[in-house]
């Protein structure tokens, strides 16, 4: 099932009464999530994210814009008429119940036409557990299972009443970092045997990217960009974008473009033939950088190196640099000399982003 | 940490003192008395021991009335005023407007002197030769009435006892209520929402045994309340219970102490000691049925 | 379609604003229970002697207010003295309890001594003694030595609470033990160290528990009640009973009432300006009485 949103916005009143002005949580939102994708809504805290995907959900009214799924217009429905399912981030197992009965609970509301036969509950329950690998824990309580148990169990709940579309409240964020990649094999892998739409919301950027295919970075309650998590990455829109995506993050300079080529401080960098004089900020990934003692174009003063395997990250300064130190990755073989007091690097083309410094929008060339 | 065990003792001293003098010994003096026949307040003699006060207070028609009142006010108020203010609470967390005003509101007859305010409940219910009173106005209203609440037949006085207890608990179990409604996390209701749960079902499957383990909070404090039930009867019928047919267990004890029909602690002690065991024998009940009713905890 | 949405959507609507409408008008009808007593007692006050006592059928509202009654309340009664001694009471009980709780609780969660965990064991489980057991013999006590009618007599039963104890011990040993060291060694007193580090660390929970207990006090019946029976040591409660029962001749109502509103305004007063602190301290563990 697509989900199509168009132009969704939605205000709060503002939480201090003195202040008339709402609180735009998620403005404009324009986009289709194509069938049987899995959608990652990626951004800091408080960008509006959550918001959506409750609007989605319908636990919350867009106060503007339309939802549709497929061809229907579900904005003015209530969750449960939507089909959705949804795992929340506190996993909302009820602590009373058994797995069974938490996995049961979803059936056991429908009334009328939609009653199901104890015997079919059941069947569809055991299928649902088989599908997240708990089917030996039906009898447990949740207070008596792993982190990681309960998110399966979330997910199961979730998914038994066979929605067309799961949604996913930042599903890693209670558990340690081996759960986390293990749990996140686990998410694709249930998306792609049971090829519904899903959608989740993370804050961590290596959990959307992983997993995703595709990502919508936002921030402040617009939407910054949309797309395939390697083209954003490779390709971002903005500034923000650029920042908030790749560790280490992305390191900025305040630049210079005279006469057709890019300057940092008095060195010229590269040639950026299209774009007009004026200053400019200037993102370079840290696997931008190379090594080059003789024909390196950039000159940094080397502060220090550390090796981590394959790797080395290289610590160093500059005066153009915004911030503290900037920080590039190298192969650990062409590192230079820790006593060294100076390294030069030549800097890869495409992973040098030009913004403009005033709205941070991206300059191409 | 170096141990400063004179300067703890110390410490505690006051503390001690006080407790000895006026929890412990009395709590192992009234087990005396209460095997001591025939006590003489003035003298402070007695025959010998035996569990004679026992079988006296047991056979004593004032104490098997009051027996008969507070098993009536425990059974009678202690469901309804759980059940009311679970009612109201549910209603209170439902809405946000005002809130804050109703729970002000509904905190009140906490604050309140149990004596001023029965008399005033008194006044209400209580028909004179010049007026039929507040609450005989309403009845008469709707046809019925007027009914003397305060010297009239006993189910009237039951009803304005039980009446003022429920009007005198609620403050404290609504307190209780909302704030163990308001602790249940958000989520669960939003995942119920998810798949259309119908609101009675949100209430009884999940809402309820949620709550449950401070719902029999409340049914064990308010069992124990109830029994030691006495100043607000005194509020309404004033201090001659017996003559009034209203007195309770803890009245009991204190007619005996002292007052008109006083001066026999022995009694009183036996009658005491009756009541903590009938205390500690609901209590035990309500705890075990607790831990097979109430699932989570 | 789009019909069936609009459809649900509609009565979910209509369904919701029943429901509030429904909820407004039940938790109203609860709040004019709970506030009928109060105005009825304020409306009575301010009506005359006569008034009162010409209608047959009681009168919701007062068209000539009288201040008379409340000039009667404090002359043919002592109502200033059943407040002074009530005052009286719940400072003293409530003065002496803070110095032996605050003592004891600071030796539960800050000095370590031998068989501490213990003691306070033993301490928790006097919890569970009722008072009712152990009146009579403190009656007896007090009576033995000669305090009946005294304030002494009045508080010294009543300054020992194991349950604030308790609730102050939680709280002092939520103070981080690193502040203790600290203080030893800037060579502070164990003394000096309570007053100037604890108590004002912990103000906000022992400001509760002088609420609660100044509560208790006010409204204290029965204790009282056994040990004073010379009128110049009633306490309030004590007081609404005899006016009740003797004061004013028989049946001047309106007086009583007047009584009975100066009784209750100090306590309301002091609700309405520290509502949240006498909740959530209530609901940390007092019950009535």
């Amino acid at each position: 099932m697509k989900i199509v949103l168009q132009n969704v916005t939605k205000r709060f009143p503002n939480r201090n009464k003195k202040i008339k002005e709402d609180v735009v949580a998620v403005s404009n939102f324009d986009f289709e999530i194509p069938d049987g994708k899995l959608i990652g809504l990626l951004g800091p805290s408080g960008c509006g994210k959550s918001t959506t995907l409750n609007m989605i959900c319908g636990l919350e009214q867009p106060t503007e814009g339309r939802i549709l799924f497929g061809e229907d217009d579900v904005t003015d429905l209530p969750p449960e008429n939507r089909g959705v399912g949804m795992v929340f981030q506190s996993y909302a197992l009820y602590p009373h119940m058994t797995v069974r009965q938490n996995i049961k609970f979803p059936l056991e509301n429908r009334r009328g036409a939609d009653r199901l036969s104890k015997e079919e509950m059941e069947r569809m329950a055991k299928e649902a557990a088989e599908l997240v690998q708990i089917e030996q824990l039906m009898d447990r309580k949740p207070g008596e299972m792993s982190g990681g148990q309960q998110q399966r169990v979330a997910i199961a709940r979730a998914l038994v009443k066979r929605p067309k579309v799961l949604l996913l409240d930042e599903p890693l964020s209670n558990l340690d970092a081996r759960l986390r990649l293990q749990t996140r094999e686990e998410i694709r892998r249930i998306q792609r045997e049971t090829g519904i739409t899903m959608v989740f919301v993370t804050h961590d950027q290596d959990e959307a990217m992983s997993i995703s295919d595709m990502i919508v970075v936002m921030d402040a309650g617009v939407v910054q960009q949309i797309g395939k998590p390697q083209d954003v990455y490779d390709d971002p829109d903005n500034l923000f974008v650029a920042k908030f995506l790749g560790t280490p993050p992305i390191n900025v300079f305040n630049g210079r473009v005279k006469d057709g080529s890019l300057y940092l401080g008095e060195e010229k960098i590269l040639d950026t033939p299209s774009v007009g004089d004026g200053p400019v900020t200037v993102g370079i990934r840290p696997e931008g950088f190379d090594i080059d003692k003789e024909k390196g174009v950039l000159t940094c003063a080397l502060r220090s190196i550390e090796v981590m395997g394959r790797d080395t990250s290289v610590v160093a300064n500059h005066d153009a640099y915004v911030g503290d130190q900037l920080r590039a990755i190298i192969d650990s073989e062409k590192r230079p000399d820790e006593n060294s007091k100076e390294v030069r690097f030549r800097i890869r083309p495409s992973k040098v982003f030009l913004f403009d410094p005033e709205t941070g929008k991206r300059i191409r060339y | 940490m170096e141990k400063n065990n004179n300067k703890a003792w110390l410490y505690l001293l006051p503390s001690l003192i006080f407790l000895g003098i006026f929890m412990i010994y009395p709590l192992f003096d009234v087990m005396i008395y209460s095997v001591e026949e025939g006590y003489n307040f003035a003298s402070q003699s007695f025959f010998g021991y035996g569990t004679y006060n026992f079988s006296y207070v047991l056979r004593d028609p004032y104490f098997l009335q009051a027996l008969k009142n507070t098993f009536l006010l425990v059974i009678i108020t202690v469901p309804i005023s759980t059940g009311l203010a679970l009612l109201i609470s549910v209603l209170l967390n439902s809405i946000t407007r005002l809130r804050d005003m109703f729970q002000t509101i509904f905190f009140l007859p906490y604050v309140t002197n149990t004596l001023a305010v029965g008399l005033v409940f008194m006044l209400l219910f209580k028909k004179t030769p010049y007026t039929d009173g507040f609450i005989n106005m309403i009845l008469h209203w709707f046809g019925m009435g007027p009914v003397d609440f305060i010297e009239g037949p006993y189910w009237a006085k039951m009803f304005v006892t039980c009446f003022y207890t429920i009007w005198i608990v609620m403050p404290f179990k609504i307190l209780i209520l909302t704030s163990a409604l308001a602790s249940v996390n958000p989520d669960y209701y939003k995942a119920a929402r998810v798949d259309g749960t119908p609101r009675w079902r949100i209430f009884t499957r999940i809402t309820l045994p949620m709550i449950s383990p401070m719902i029999f909070y409340l049914v064990i404090t308010g069992f124990i309340g109830a029994f030691k039930a006495y100043s607000d009867e005194v509020a309404l019928f004033g201090t001659n219970l017996n003559a009034a047919g209203m007195n309770t267990i803890v009245g009991y004890v204190y007619d005996m102490l002292y007052g008109d029909s006083g001066g026999y602690p022995s009694y009183a002690s036996a009658a005491a000691l009756l009541l903590f065991a009938i205390v500690l024998t609901i209590t035990c009940i309500n705890l075990l049925i607790s831990r097979k009713t109430v699932t989570y905890s | 379609m789009e019909q069936t949405y609009a459809k649900i959507e509609q009565s979910a609507r209509a369904a919701n604003r029943v429901r509030t409408t429904v909820t407004y008008i039940l938790l109203a009808i609860w709040a004019v229970i709970v506030l009928f007593p109060f105005y009825w007692m304020v409306l009575t006050s301010f009506k005359s002697y006569s008034a009162y006592n010409s209608e047959y059928v009681p009168q919701l509202y007062t068209t000539a207010p009288t201040t008379e009654n409340y000039v009667s309340a404090f002359t043919e009664v002592p109502l200033a003295k059943y407040f002074m001694n009530t005052v009286i009471f719940a400072v003293g009980t409530t003065a002496l309890m803070l110095a032996v709780i605050v003592l004891a609780a600071y030796a539960f969660a800050r000095l370590r001594f031998a068989g501490r965990q213990l003691t306070f064991t033993m301490y928790l489980a006097l919890m569970m003694i009722p008072n009712e057991l152990v009146i009579i013999t403190n009656f007896v006590t007090i009576t033995n030595w000669g305090l009946r009618n005294t304030f002494l007599g009045l508080i010294l039963p009543s300054v020992t609470s194991v349950f604030y104890i308790y609730l102050l011990k939680e709280n002092f040993e939520q103070v981080p033990d690193e502040l203790y060291k600290a203080a030893k060694v800037d060579g502070t007193s164990d003394l000096m160290y309570l007053f100037k580090v604890m108590i004002p660390i912990c103000r906000p929970t022992i400001v509760t528990i002088v609420i609660l207990k100044v509560i208790e006090c006010w409204n204290s019946y029965i204790w009282p009640r056994l040990i004073t029976d010379d009128q110049a040591y009633f306490l309030v409660s004590n007081g609404i009973q005899e006016i009740r029962e003797n004061g004013f001749g028989r049946e001047n109502v309106p007086a009583m009432m007047a009584a009975v509103v100066v009784v209750s305004v100090p306590l309301i007063v002091l609700f309405l300006c520290s509502r949240k602190k006498i909740m959530a301290g209530v609901s940390r563990g007092g019950t009535k009485g």
